[in-house]
């Protein structure tokens, strides 16, 4: 069993739906780019339930409607931008209106899309599809989760947004749990994923559950709420605060919508103060999901700040230069962690 | 052929839509007036010639489907459904009235035997090859029918669709083009030209039938050419009247979305039943 150290959410993402998709209710369609968000893996095992669409994401996304109100989980699939962008009218009028069994998977999702520049750089999507009555949002934020999220969604009733990235990253839930290179045989029934249980920070990651956040670190002093692969950079940013005194609780918000609201508001009692962090616009995503909930759960003393994409579209460059170009890297997210931690409330 | 008897009754049936649809609308809202009358022989001789339909349950999985891309056209189906008794006749006045079963456009959520959320335009083409690829997948013999209108072509996704159509052979599937000329702002030729229409779809790798849509023996016979035909799905250009069988709105794009008075209401209703 080869483990990656690092590897894309798209990569466990290929992986897990080449198992679980087994399933014989699960079909996949592709926009022309199999290889890119990994679904050549199914095609290869499951050749009969693929559908190459072309690069015509409308017409894919309402063919998976059509298969869907047949009974298929349709997996949807192409770059996060043009999923929930050019799709959008499909998406709301034929996946989120009848609550259809479509999984929306737009990969290669946020800044660290990385050199292709701002017509591909996929940073409004999540609140494109928070703002679908019946979407759900989901963002993992490594491979295990990615994994736990697939086979999730196929006990899921309605549709669901999962944003993928291209950005390789280490297992910070646990190990992954497939092996990379090629699916292995055997049923469905049998293909249920193994529960993590691996302890960070002396404690136990809670298993993967929709709509369920998980504590990565505990934390006494500030939460750091982050949703997706740019939790590397939240962990580390953890570790300076650690290193000065400061304790971080980092909540793993993998379900943007519905939003585990009870988990945001007892870290943000616990701690505080919130610093939410996305590689998204703070409009419309994670951090004004975090602000709703705390202002509507009679918390709005609570301070608040949001990191991510200031209301600009972003640039050509490499990922990790994209993260610091727009403030993200962990000492930038220290620092604003710092600043919150020292306020008076 | 279809026999004289048959005919007759299908052509009953059609008069009766058409009586139930100006009911339905009624006077002082508006209303599709323009592409539900066109469209009314299209769906009569889908709903009570050519699909299997299991006495009306919209659930039967052998059922053949029928959904509306263009889906402003949706009172002609309430009124098929309702003749079906999938819905109650008594429920048709409710059409798009606050807590109504029968929405402004298909809401499969809330009204039985509509296949498809359809209204934003171009996109049941598509859904229906996601019911027909399904179909296959799943061994099931049943057939698709979807129902475009000809404005509705002006949409990008519809040229999509009917390449995948072509590309995996849908032969399960077949697209009737409601032909009558106008869209929402005056003739189609004139907003954006479609024709050569036959010849687009033609080279899309359909197999094409013209009829008149209003002839009810030429629509079936088309249909039934449509079951024959393998390998490839049959786009059906079915030429119709906008507004058919109400002479003052016959022809006249300004009642594709239109209010009419009670008196317009009482004289469509006295035309059509002295047909």
């Amino acid at each position: 069993m080869s483990v990656p150290a690092r590897e894309g959410t798209r990569d466990a993402y290929g992986r897990a739906l080449a198992r679980l998709g087994a399933d014989p209710r699960v079909v996949v369609l592709d926009a022309d780019l199999f290889r890119s968000t990994r679904t050549h893996l199914f095609a290869e095992r499951f050749p009969e339930r693929f559908f190459e669409m072309g690069i015509a994401e409308q017409d894919m996304v309402s063919t998976a409607a059509g298969l869907a109100a047949a009974g298929k989980i349709a997996f949807a699939n192409s770059f996060a931008v043009f999923i929930t962008g050019r799709a959008f009218d499909q998406v709301r009028q034929q996946i989120a209106l009848p609550a259809a069994n479509v999984r929306l998977c737009g990969s290669s999702a946020g800044l660290t899309e990385g050199a292709d520049g701002a017509t591909h750089q996929s940073v409004l999507d999540v609140a494109l599809m928070r703002s679908l009555p019946n979407m759900a949002v989901v963002v993992p934020c490594d491979g295990p989760e990615t994994e736990h999220a697939v086979e999730a969604s196929l006990a899921w009733d309605g549709p669901i947004y999962l944003r993928l990235s291209r950005y390789e990253t280490p297992a910070w839930t646990g190990t992954p749990l497939l092996p990379r290179a090629s699916a292995p045989a055997g049923g469905y029934a049998g293909n249920t994923l193994p529960r993590v249980k691996k302890p960070a920070g002396g404690a136990a990651i809670p298993d993967f559950a929709i709509g369920k956040a998980r504590i990565l670190r505990s934390g006494t002093d500030v939460t750091l709420a982050a949703t997706g692969v740019i939790m590397g950079e939240v962990l580390a940013a953890a570790d300076f605060l650690a290193a000065r005194g400061i304790s971080a609780e980092v909540l793993d918000i993998h379900t943007v919508k519905p939003l585990d609201t009870d988990s945001i508001l007892a870290s943000a009692s616990k701690t505080g103060r919130v610093l939410t962090i996305e590689e998204h616009s703070i409009y419309g995503g994670l951090g004004s999901a975090v602000c709703e909930a705390i202002a509507e759960g009679a918390k709005s003393h609570i301070p608040v700040r949001r990191l991510g994409v200031r209301d600009v579209f972003g640039e050509s460059g490499e990922a990790d230069q994209l993260l610091e170009l727009h403030g993200l890297t962990s000492p930038h997210i220290a620092r604003a962690a710092e600043e919150l931690a020292r306020r008076r409330c | 052929m279809l026999p004289e008897d048959q005919l007759a009754a299908l052509q009953r049936r059609a008069k009766q839509i058409r009586l139930s649809l100006i009911r339905m609308m009624g006077a002082g809202k508006a209303h599709h007036f323009g592409g539900s009358l066109s469209a009314v022989e299209i769906l009569v001789a889908l709903y009570f010639y050519k699909m299997h339909y299991e006495h009306g349950d919209p659930g039967h999985a052998d059922r053949d489907r029928v959904l509306l891309s263009k889906g402003h056209g949706v009172p002609t189906q309430y009124a098929c459904l309702a003749m079906l008794g999938v819905i109650g006749q008594d429920e048709l006045p409710t059409l798009k009235t606050l807590g109504s079963r029968l929405q402004g456009h298909p809401d499969v959520r809330k009204t039985p035997g509509l296949e498809a959320p359809t209204g934003s335009l171009g996109q049941g083409l598509s859904f229906a090859n996601g019911l027909a690829l399904a179909a296959r997948l799943d061994g099931m013999a049943h057939r698709v029918y979807v129902l475009l209108g000809d404005g509705e072509l002006n949409e990008g996704q519809v040229w999509e669709a009917a390449m995948t159509s072509a590309h995996y052979r849908l032969d399960s599937l077949t697209a009737i083009i409601d032909r009558n000329d106008l869209q929402a702002q005056g003739a189609t030729e004139d907003r954006k030209r479609l024709e050569p229409l036959a010849a687009k779809w033609a080279a899309f790798g359909w197999h094409v039938l013209e009829v008149d849509g209003h002839d009810l023996r030429a629509l079936c016979d088309a249909l039934d050419q449509a079951t024959a035909t393998r390998g490839r799905p049959t786009a059906i250009i079915a030429r119709t009247v906008k507004g058919k069988g109400v002479s003052f709105l016959e022809g006249r794009f300004q009642y594709h979305n239109a209010s009419l008075t009670a008196d317009q209401i009482a004289r469509a209703l006295a035309e059509l039943e002295s047909v």
